[in-house]
């Protein structure tokens, strides 16, 4: 068998159904068991070009997440433990999942993407807001009307070797939802378990095998085979391949792709690597300090960011193909560390380490405003780099001067916050006026 | 900085002859219960004054284990170096005697370890422990010990040095407490600093922060680095040469932007290939299928081969040697010009 992955594509043409793996009936394509390596992968479907889904800006919202907020209560220190203040962990986000789809969220350790991820699935009770999904608000079920939805809800962890318990065989992983859920008789778990092992590219036959005997890639690939079990609707990936190897990485990637075009499963994509966001999500929201600072479709946001925040972090990407012609780019230098989500800056929580920052970033907190008709940003001086206006943009809007201080004529009747969705109108930065695009 | 500053580096002579660094045929084997594991099966590098060496490799390639051989801290046994020379400045340092090896460090040859911000100790001050170096290596009175520490802290550009030389190590983010390491590594001046993934655990800007104070530690003293990552990306901006591990062995080695522009191992093509890119439409992914060989049971032939997507029935029988490909690049590959001329 030749070893070139482009020849495996004509010779196995792929096996993809929507439902194959329910069916039971997937043609896998094994490789001959190599001798070196026990554990090899087995290559799941032939590879056709794992294709990255793209924007469908019709599609419905499988979740729709309104001003979410989780404050966790800091306690004093001493025998009697009283609460001292609360960690702002996610301050009123707003973001909607497409059917189908998936959304990035990006920003440094501690903005709180994986709280936002972890109220999702409920692991956390939200202190405020709303997470609408098929009808329902995840907000305010109690535990016990959670429990049909977690089927649908699933989520996918970040470290594969401390998400998975290293007593149970992998069989008793992956099938343990089955037999919480009583989805399918007794006798039929296993078969089901190795059908799902195979899905992700395991050998089934190692369903008795325990997490330590597999390698970081394997074990992220039993952590994605567990949270396929149920079938779930929308997955929420915290950090998937943050702790693998560059070339396993790849592989596990490509796996997603593949899941998810073939069971349609939306995607909340959790990552701090932006290279690995761009592969994987045609939208893409960019948290700081427990609020979303600017969201928009992938084109925009990687090439037209308005936020100084997200154009600081794409310049710190480390960057191969300017090695290779030997450039070098000029970084925009974040200087100092986040602060702490205690006692957050007041206005613009990015004002302490940005370079725009005026009397204004310290009074008032800039809105998300929509800005295109997929782009939303929170800054006084939205613009391209380079271009950020000199006076701010949103102050006829919030009924403040250049300098942030109210005057007489009050707020525009504009609607400022939008909800997690898009409107028709947006608000144009350039000419500070509403816009349908449809002139321009 | 006055001049009688212990941070104030000297002018260090040219080296007269050969290489600063010089690693040749090096063998490390750690005798397990399941048996001997080739975990380095003969390196060869080398790093002249002033020059920047990346040695990048997936997990478990052996990056470590030949930092920590060059450094002199492997556990022997579980290790043994079988064969094997690393001369600095023309001497070996593994015949050398213990004293003298151990005097090499610090001064000669210094580490940032892969785990760094769990190796602060969390019971004393930052300040205390970055002046221990100098009240030990050079006898400093405490009061001069701490001036030159803070001195070092403002070096690596933390802010209100003077303030926190006080402080414990959980007062400091992540980058900070990386910076602190830094500056203990650099506190008696080295010719070779050596970072083991200095920023693996960090976030992009912060990773970008710390390769910038490394690039500008290394501007202003001249000494060589040697940056070890599994980061393709991040080593780009500053290395000048870059040393590709695989299994133990150094698969490819070449100037940092020829490498970039044209790989000359397939294990190379195949990484450059399957990192997403900032400027990559996110469509298709190549993968290097498998994983990497176990060391107690390492394939036959070439040990990339159960894994290459070039392989022909020579690799699986012959190994290939590191040679010299194109001035100045070396491959361990039978078909390394075809790679390089396609
Ligand atoms: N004390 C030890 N006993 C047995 N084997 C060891 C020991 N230390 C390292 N090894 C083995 O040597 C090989 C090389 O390890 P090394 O730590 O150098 O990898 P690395 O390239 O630094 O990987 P990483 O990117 O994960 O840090 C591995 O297979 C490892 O398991
Ligand atoms: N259980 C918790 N109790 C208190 N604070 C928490 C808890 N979980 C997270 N936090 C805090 O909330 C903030 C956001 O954390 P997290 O969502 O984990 O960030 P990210 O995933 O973006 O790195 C951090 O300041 C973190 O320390
Ligand atoms: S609102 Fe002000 S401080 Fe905040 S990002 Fe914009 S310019 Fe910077
Ligand atoms: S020697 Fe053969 S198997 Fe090894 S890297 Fe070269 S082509 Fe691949
Ligand atoms: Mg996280
Ligand atoms: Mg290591």
């Amino acid at each position: 068998m030749t070893q070139d992955p482009n020849v495996e594509a004509q010779v196995a043409p792929t096996e993809v159904g929507a439902n194959a793996a329910e069916a039971g009936d997937r043609a896998v394509m094994t490789e001959p068991h190599d001798a070196y390596s026990d554990h090899e992968v087995i290559t799941p479907h032939a590879v056709d070009g794992h294709v990255a889904s793209r924007l469908d800006p019709d599609a419905p919202a499988v979740l729709e997440v309104e001003d979410l907020k989780m404050y966790f209560p800091v306690k004093s220190s001493g025998l009697v433990r009283r609460t001292i203040g609360h960690v702002q962990a996610v301050d009123g986000i707003s973001f909607q999942v497409p059917k189908g789809g998936s959304l990035g969220l990006v920003g440094e350790s501690g903005c709180g993407k994986s709280t936002t991820g972890r109220l999702i699935t409920r692991l956390y009770q939200p202190t405020g807001g709303s997470m609408m999904f098929e009808g329902q608000d995840l907000a305010k079920l109690s535990n016990r009307e959670m429990k049909p939805l977690r089927r649908d809800v699933q989520m996918i962890f970040q470290d594969p070797y401390t998400s998975l318990n290293p007593r149970h065989t992998v069989g008793a992983i992956v099938g343990a939802p089955l037999a919480v859920h009583g989805v399918v008789p007794k006798n039929k778990i296993l078969s089901r378990v190795q059908e799902l092992l195979e899905v992700v590219g395991l050998n089934p036959e190692h369903y008795n095998r325990y997490p330590n005997e597999f390698s970081g890639g394997q074990r992220q690939r039993i952590g994605i085979a567990r949270a396929l079990t149920l079938n779930p609707k929308l997955l929420v990936a915290d950090e998937p391949v943050s702790a693998l190897d560059v070339s396993i990485q790849a592989q596990v990637i490509n796996l997603l792709q593949d899941l998810q075009k073939e069971f349609d499963i939306a995607f909340l994509f959790i990552a701090h690597d932006l290279a690995v966001v761009r592969h994987f999500c045609p939208e893409v929201a960019v948290m700081y300090l427990g609020k979303i600072v600017e969201i928009a479709d992938r084109e925009t946001l990687y090439s037209k960011p308005y936020h100084p925040y997200t154009q600081a972090l794409l310049s710190a990407v480390p960057d191969v193909k300017q090695a290779a012609i030997g450039g070098r780019r000029e970084r925009i230098r974040l200087e100092g560390d986040v602060p702490s989500p205690i006692n957050p800056p007041s206005g613009c929580r990015f004002r302490t380490r940005c370079s725009l920052a005026q009397e204004i970033c310290a009074k008032v907190e800039p809105p998300l405003l929509q800005i295109g008709p997929r782009h939303k940003v929170a800054c006084h001086f939205a613009g391209e780099l380079g271009q950020h206006p000199v006076a701010p943009v949103t102050a006829g809007l919030l009924g403040v001067d250049d300098h942030g201080s109210p005057t007489s004529s009050g707020p525009a009747a504009t609607p400022l916050t939008s909800g997690p969705g898009y409107e028709k109108e947006w608000f144009d930065v350039k000419s500070r006026q509403m816009t349908s695009g449809a002139a321009g | 900085m006055s001049d009688s500053s212990p941070l104030q580096l000297s002018d260090r002579p040219p080296e007269a002859e050969g290489h600063l660094l010089q690693v040749e045929d090096l063998h490390v084997d750690f005798h397990t219960r399941d048996g001997v594991a080739h975990a380095i099966n003969g390196v060869d590098l080398h790093l002249d004054a002033g020059e920047t060496l990346a040695v990048l490799g997936e997990s478990g390639s052996g990056k470590s284990v030949t930092a920590q051989a060059i450094m002199g801290i492997l556990d022997m046994p579980p290790a043994a170096i079988p064969t094997g020379r690393i001369l600095f400045r023309g001497q070996d340092l593994l015949t050398m005697p213990d004293e003298e090896r151990r005097a090499v460090r610090g001064p000669g040859i210094a580490m940032i370890f892969q785990d760094a911000l769990s190796s602060l100790n969390p019971v004393f001050p930052v300040g205390w422990q970055i002046g221990e170096m100098f009240r030990v290596h050079r006898g400093l009175n405490r009061s001069d010990a701490r001036s030159a520490a803070v001195r070092l802290m403002e070096r690596v550009n933390i802010p209100a040095a003077k303030q926190r030389v006080n402080a414990y190590p959980h007062q400091f983010s992540g980058g900070m407490r990386q910076r602190i390491m830094i500056a203990m590594a650099i506190a008696l001046e080295p010719s070779i600093l050596i970072a083991d993934e200095p920023t693996t655990a960090l976030d992009v800007t912060v990773q970008a922060q710390v390769m910038d104070l490394l690039g500008q530690l290394r501007e202003e003293s001249g000494m060589s680095l040697i940056l070890i990552t599994h980061d393709l990306g991040v080593v780009a901006d500053i290395a000048d040469r870059i040393a590709v591990m695989y299994a133990g062995s150094i698969v490819e080695s070449a100037g940092v932007h020829d490498l970039y522009r044209r790989p000359g191992h397939p294990y190379t093509e195949g990484l450059l290939q399957s990192i997403p890119r900032l400027d990559m439409k996110g469509e298709e992914l190549f993968a290097i299928k498998g994983l990497p060989p176990n060391l107690l049971r390492m394939p036959e032939g070439c040990p990339f081969h159960p894994r290459c997507h070039r392989v022909r029935d020579v690799c699986r029988v012959d190994e290939p040697a590191l040679r010299e490909v194109r001035p100045g690049r070396r491959s361990k590959c039978h078909f390394a010009e075809e790679v390089l001329d396609e």
